[in-house]
C-alpha cells in the first residue's frame, strides 16, 4: 500500500489511423495489466456479439459513445486509467482521422509521451507524418513508435528495420527527440506487456515496461519559476482578518520562502513571506503544486498577474507569434477580434496576419492560401489588448500556450503555441 | 533535485486548481453534494482550496426521499462543521407538483427523476456552474466528459460537439440561461479516492463499513429492504453483513457482502475485486447507453 502512495503519474496519448489497432492496443494494455473488470468485459463481450464481431472487440472498451460504437470509430478523446505497481497512467485515446486533428491536439496538449502506431504492412504513411508533426508541434517529450500487426508480416526484422529507416527521415525534419521503436502485435499482445518470443531479434523492452520507466516531468521544477495568480484568498473572519494570499498552481520552477519576486505586469518587487497549502505552511513548493503565496509587502495583485522570481523574468509583449490549430467550423478571421485566454489572464487579440498554413500530410508550407479552416495548422501573428507575460512554448508548455475564444459564440476556436516569428523558419521543416 | 510529486498530490493539486477556477470564472457556482465518498472528497478539496476563507459557494443535495438515513445525518453534520449553506432539492416535491412522474413496477427508481429536480433547482437559484464529483473511470460515457462541460439552456449535454479543452486552460464562457457542469475529480480512479481518504484521514458515513442489515437479492445484486422496495414473490428478506461500495438512492444501490471495518480493509477489498464499483448500480444496467442518455438529458 505504501508503494501506491509513492507512485508517479504518466499521461500519454495514442495516435494512429483508423485501422492501426489503437483502441485494440489500449484494450490490450488494460486487459493484460488486469485493469478490466468482469462486468466491463461481460458488457464488451455482449456488445461485440451484437455488432457481429467474432472475437471480443477490445476497442469497445474505449469507444464509449453510441455514435462511436455504431460506426466503429473513435470520435472524441476518451480518457482511460490504469496502474501498475510502478506508475499510474492516464491514457488520452484520440481519434486518427484527419477531420479529428483538433481532438488529437487536445489529447496531446497534456501528454508526457505519445504512442504512434504504424501498420507494419503499410509503413510510414501520410497519417504517420501528421501524428508525428502534432507530437512535435505540441512538444510531447517522448515518442514511442509502435510498429503494429507484426504478426501479419511474419514478425520480420527486415520489415521493422525498413520502417525505422523511413521514420528516421521524419525525425530529422521534425527535430523529434527521445524516440523509441518497438515491434508489436496489439491483437495478440506481442511486446505489449510481456516480451514476445516471436521477435527474438528485438532487444528492447515491451511497451508497458517502457511506459513505466521513461522519465516524467523531470525538468519542470528546474525551469524558471512562474506563478500565474488564479484567485485571491481574503477570509472575512476576525481570526484571519489580515490574511491575504494569492492562490494558484505553480506553472514551472520552485518557490522558497524569502525569495525575491517580481509581480507582473506592474514590475512591483516583493518577497515571499509564506507558502500555504491549506492549513500547512511550506518552506518551499514546486510545479505543479497548487498553493497560496503570501507576500511581505502590501501590493496590488489580482487574477491574471504573474509572480516570478526576480532573477529570471518572462517575455512581456503584445505582438505574439503563434502556431495554431484551428478547432472550429467557422474559419479564422484575419483582422478579427477574439478573446485570448493565456494562463489565468484574459485579453482581447486581433489577428494581424497568417504567415502560412502547414499541409500536415506532406509537411509543406502553404503561403498562397490564407483561409484557416477547422483542423488546419497555421503560423499567425496576433496583437493583444494588453501585453502577455509569456515564455516560448518550447520552453514552457503552460506559460507558452493560449486558447482563442470566439466572442460571439463563446466557443474555444483555436489552440495557440507561442513561438518566435517563423518568417525565418526555425521551428519546423 | 527536488522531490517529485506523488500521483495523489498531483491529482489533488489539479482538482484544487479546477475548483479555484470555478470560483474565479463563475458568478454563482454550487457544489452538488450527494453524501457519497466522491462528494465528501470534493468538500474536502474545496475546504483546502480556499482555507482559511470559507468555501465561497453553497452545497446542493438532490434528495430522492429514498436516501439512507445515515447519509442525511452525515450530510447535516458536515455542512455544519464546514459552515456551508445547504440547499435541498426534493424529488418528492417534483412528483407532488406534477413536474416528475413516479416510476412503477419492481424496478421503479427515482434515480432518473432527479434530473427534473436538479435542473429546476439550478434554474430557481440561477446557478451558472454546478461542481460534481463524477469521475471518468466510472463509466464509458463519463470517460468522454470534459472538466468544464457546457450545458445548453435545456440543461442538455451534446457529447458529439464538446468544446475542446487544452492544456489546463478552461473556458467557462456561456450565454445567459446556460450553465456548466464541472468535474474536478475527472482524472481520479476509485482506488485514488480511497487512497486519498486514507492519506487525508477523511471521515465517511458508517454505510461504507461493514454492518448488518435486512437485504434481499435481485438479479445477483443485494439490495436494502425498505418499505418502498416492492418484493417479488420469490424474493426473501434476510440479515447479512454488508457495506456500500457506492452510495446512491436506496433503490439502485447494490450492497457488497463484506467484513471491511476500516479504510485499509476497504482498499484491500477493492484491490482484489473483479467488478467495478458501478457493477452493482441498477441505474447503469437499464441499457448499454443508459448513462449517456441520462447525461444528455441533464443528469449529474
Amino acid at each position: 500500500m505504501s508503494g501506491y502512495l509513492d507512485m508517479e503519474l504518466l499521461r500519454f496519448t495514442t495516435a494512429g489511423s483508423v485501422d492501426d489497432g489503437k483502441s485494440t492496443l489500449i484494450g490490450r494494455l488494460l486487459y493484460d495489466s488486469k485493469s478490466i473488470f468482469e462486468d466491463q468485459l461481460e458488457a464488451v463481450k455482449a456488445a461485440s456479439e451484437r455488432l457481429g464481431n467474432e472475437e471480443i472487440n477490445l476497442a469497445l472498451l474505449t469507444d464509449g459513445l453510441r455514435a462511436e460504437r455504431e460506426q466503429g470509430i473513435t470520435i472524441d478523446v476518451a480518457y482511460r486509467y490504469f496502474a501498475t505497481p510502478k506508475r499510474k497512467f492516464i491514457i488520452a485515446d484520440t481519434p486518427g482521422h484527419i477531420e479529428y486533428t483538433r481532438n488529437m491536439v487536445t489529447g496531446a496538449s497534456t501528454a508526457d509521451a505519445a504512442v504512434i502506431l504504424i501498420d507494419a504492412r503499410n509503413g510510414v504513411i501520410e497519417q504517420t507524418k501528421r501524428h508525428s508533426y502534432i507530437a512535435s508541434l505540441l512538444q510531447i517529450p517522448y515518442v514511442i513508435v509502435a510498429v503494429n500487426k507484426m504478426d501479419l508480416v511474419g514478425f520480420s526484422e527486415e520489415v521493422f528495420e525498413k520502417i525505422k529507416a523511413e521514420y528516421q527521415q521524419l525525425i530529422d525534419i521534425l527535430h523529434l527527440k527521445n524516440i523509441y521503436f518497438l515491434p508489436i502485435s496489439a491483437r495478440d499482445g506481442d511486446n505489449v506487456v510481456t516480451k514476445s518470443e516471436n521477435t527474438p531479434w528485438y532487444k528492447g523492452e515491451p511497451l508497458l515496461q517502457l511506459l513505466e520507466t521513461i522519465p516524467v516531468k523531470e525538468e519542470i521544477d528546474e525551469l524558471p519559476a512562474r506563478f500565474p495568480v488564479q484567485y485571491v484568498i481574503r477570509p472575512q473572519s476576525d481570526e484571519f482578518h489580515d490574511y491575504r494570499a494569492y492562490a494558484g498552481r505553480i506553472a514551472a520552477g520552485k518557490y522558497t520562502v524569502g525569495d525575491a519576486v517580481t509581480i507582473l505586469p506592474s514590475l512591483t518587487q516583493s518577497t515571499i513571506a509564506a507558502i500555504d497549502e491549506a492549513d500547512k505552511s511550506l518552506e518551499e513548493a514546486s510545479a505543479p503544486q497548487s498553493v497560496a503565496i503570501r507576500l511581505a509587502d502590501n501590493v496590488d495583485v489580482s487574477r491574471g498577474d504573474m509572480i516570478v522570481k526576480s532573477d529570471n523574468l518572462p517575455r512581456i509583449d503584445s505582438n505574439i507569434s503563434l502556431m495554431i490549430c484551428w478547432l472550429n467550423h467557422r474559419p479564422l478571421s484575419i483582422g478579427g477580434k477574439y478573446v485570448i485566454r493565456h494562463t489565468t489572464d484574459e485579453v482581447f487579440g486581433i489577428v494581424k496576419d497568417v504567415y502560412f498554413k502547414v499541409n500536415i500530410n506532406t509537411l509543406e508550407n502553404i503561403k498562397d492560401d490564407k483561409t484557416v479552416q477547422m483542423n488546419d495548422i497555421a503560423h499567425i501573428l496576433i496583437k493583444t489588448s494588453k501585453p502577455l507575460k509569456y515564455d516560448l512554448y518550447a520552453d514552457n508548455r503552460i506559460t507558452g500556450s493560449l486558447v482563442i475564444i470566439d466572442e460571439g459564440t463563446h466557443e474555444t476556436v483555436g489552440a495557440g503555441m507561442i513561438v518566435d516569428s517563423l518568417l525565418e523558419q526555425t521551428f519546423v521543416i | 533535485m527536488s522531490q517529485k510529486l506523488t500521483h495523489l498530490k498531483e491529482l489533488e493539486s489539479e482538482s484544487i486548481y479546477v475548483i479555484r477556477e470555478v470560483a474565479a470564472q463563475f458568478e454563482k457556482p454550487v457544489l452538488l453534494f450527494s453524501g457519497g465518498k466522491d462528494s465528501i472528497v470534493m468538500a474536502h478539496l474545496a475546504y483546502k482550496a480556499f482555507y482559511p476563507a470559507a468555501i465561497p459557494f453553497p452545497f446542493l443535495h438532490i434528495d430522492t426521499g429514498h436516501n439512507f438515513e445515515e447519509t442525511i445525518a452525515f450530510r447535516d453534520e458536515l455542512v455544519e462543521r464546514l459552515n456551508i449553506k445547504l440547499l435541498v432539492g426534493s424529488v418528492q416535491e417534483s412528483i407532488d407538483s406534477g413536474r416528475a412522474v413516479e416510476e412503477h413496477g419492481y424496478n421503479a427508481s427515482r434515480n432518473k427523476l432527479q434530473t427534473v429536480t436538479l435542473l429546476d433547482a439550478l434554474a430557481k437559484y440561477k446557478f451558472d456552474a454546478a461542481l460534481g464529483g463524477a469521475r471518468r473511470d466510472e463509466e464509458k460515457a463519463r470517460a468522454k466528459e470534459r472538466f468544464f462541460s457546457h450545458r445548453d439552456e435545456f440543461g442538455q449535454w451534446d457529447p458529439k460537439n464538446q468544446r475542446p479543452e487544452l492544456w489546463n486552460i478552461f473556458n467557462g464562457k456561456k450565454d445567459l440561461g446556460e450553465h456548466f457542469r464541472v468535474f474536478p475529480l475527472s482524472n481520479w480512479t476509485e482506488m485514488d479516492i480511497w487512497q486519498y481518504i486514507l492519506l487525508e484521514n477523511i471521515e465517511l458515513p458508517s454505510l461504507y463499513y461493514t454492518h448488518e442489515r435486512e437485504v434481499f437479492e435481485r438479479d445477483g445484486v443485494w439490495l436494502a429492504a425498505y418499505p418502498f422496495m416492492k418484493l417479488k414473490s420469490d424474493e426473501k428478506v434476510i440479515r447479512k453483513r454488508v457495506r456500500c461500495r457506492t452510495i446512491g438512492d436506496i433503490s439502485c444501490t447494490g450492497l457488497t457482502v463484506s467484513e471491511a471495518h476500516s479504510i485499509e480493509d476497504i482498499i484491500d477489498e477493492i484491490a482484489s475485486s473483479r467488478v467495478t464499483e458501478r457493477g452493482g448500480r441498477a441505474d447503469d444496467k437499464r441499457s448499454e447507453a443508459a448513462m449517456e442518455d441520462r447525461k444528455k438529458a441533464g443528469y449529474f
